[in-house]
């Protein structure tokens, strides 16, 4: 597949109005992604399964994540004056990022034997505004997997023709995959707890009895 | 009748018994288990049903599609909290004399994934278990075990008295209430004429 750059520079050429940008990942695989911005995700997401040169025509994941607010140390280089003189500095900066809740799309394309093309959407923020626009219109692969992200993180896909419960039941009404997601106190003793389970076993069961 | 004179008329070609030892044989050597798998250990139960481990040779291999026919219920596999009140349901539609087979880590108590939010710790919260078999999954020879185990239980209930089972008391419960979706949680949580939480009291740290 040609590399994400020149994806992106043909992108902007084709569709100018659209907000998108390319996210670098600085793990292992090094897979970058792109990121669009909600209201501008379908057409590219149309673009991408009808370019010629791309044909991203299957779409085999969908998957959400959630990202709460952090505070994120970045190095910034800086000129100040020290000891009288003006120089490069590099500084520690603290960012506050929001949290928000982001959905993966992994795209590959039968046709042309090449993927996967990463793309990404991203939410407002994690309490009131998680609506994301739904992709199932352009794969119908998306349709159960999209399902299960408004599941589990509680993104609200637009324009998704049956958004319900897909694993949970109907009844439920947490999001349990998001990070701040409380279980139901319902711990019970186990033999040999270790890390998160041993503090719920001291906190279930207190040395020397309840108390 | 003494066991010498039964031992004694069986040599000469005559065979004596009671009501309850023909009731009991009777029982439990045609178990018809309901045709149902939850997970991996529903593999182990196919292949205990098939040619090499073959439990048609203890009476067990008319597994029933319908609750209706079936009389020994095999929880092959994860309880999560969605299944639970489906397999309770069909529980209560399976006619007595009926029983329960908790086959595999996860229908005992959960298993690998006891702390999970979705995952029943145990079916043994909602329903009368007889038989525990672990193992993760249980090789075909532990569920064959298993149900040896089963018939030895059955071959030693009296059919009166105290001991008797449930389906020849009056004061058992013929139905096991069926636990609603909550919020966010089954509701109730546990059975409580069932199943209590054990009362554990750990040690002052040494």
């Amino acid at each position: 597949m040609e590399p994400l750059e020149s994806i992106l520079a043909r992108l902007r050429a084709a569709l100018p109005q659209v907000e998108v940008h390319l996210e670098p990942n600085p793990a292992v695989p090094e897979q970058a992604s792109l990121v669009v911005a909600r209201d501008h995700a379908l057409a590219v997401a149309r673009w991408l399964r009808d370019d010629p040169a791309l044909q991203l025509d299957y779409c085999s994941n969908v998957t959400g994540v959630d990202w709460p607010e952090m505070l994120l140390k970045e190095k910034v280089k800086v000129r100040r004056v020290v000891d009288g003189v003006e120089r490069e500095v590099e500084e520690t900066v603290e960012r506050r990022r929001p949290g928000h809740l982001e959905a993966v799309y992994h795209l590959y394309s039968m046709t042309r034997r090449h993927g996967p093309l990463i793309l990404r959407q991203r939410t407002a923020n994690r309490a009131e505004d998680t609506h994301l626009a739904s992709l199932t219109p352009v794969w119908r692969s998306a349709e159960f997997q999209e399902r299960e992200a408004y599941d589990l993180f509680g993104i609200l896909f637009t324009g998704h023709p049956d958004l319900r419960r897909i694993l949970m039941w109907d009844e439920f009404q947490d999001f349990p995959m998001r990070k701040d997601y409380v279980e139901p106190d319902d711990y019970e003793y186990e033999p040999t707890p270790h890390d998160a389970v041993l503090t719920k076993t001291q906190r279930h069961y207190p040395a020397g009895g309840a108390p | 009748m003494d066991e010498g004179l039964r031992s004694e008329l069986s040599k000469q070609g005559v065979f004596t018994t009671t009501l309850q030892e023909l009731s009991n044989w009777s029982r439990r050597n045609s178990m018809w288990p309901l045709n149902f798998g939850l997970a991996c250990c529903a593999i182990e139960m196919i292949a205990a049903s098939m040619a090499r481990f073959d439990i048609a040779r203890f009476g067990a291999e008319v597994f029933r599609p319908s609750p209706r026919q079936a009389d020994l219920m095999i929880v092959a596999g994860t309880v999560t909290k969605k299944m639970a009140p489906l397999v309770v349901r069909l529980y209560n539609q399976m006619p007595e004399p009926k029983y329960v087979i908790a086959m595999g880590a996860c229908a005992i108590s959960g298993g690998p994934f006891k702390q999970g939010y979705n995952v029943l710790k145990g079916i043994d919260r909602y329903l009368p278990v007889d038989i525990h078999i672990p193992g993760c999954p249980p090789r075909p020879e532990a569920l064959l075990h298993g149900l040896i185990e089963l018939q030895k239980k059955i071959a030693a209930q009296p059919l009166t008295g105290e001991e008797r089972p449930r389906h020849l008391r009056t004061d058992a419960p013929g139905e096991f209430p069926v636990p609603a979706y909550g919020p966010y949680d089954l509701q109730p949580p546990h059975n409580p004429d069932l199943w209590r939480p054990p009362v554990v009291v750990r040690g002052q740290p040494a």
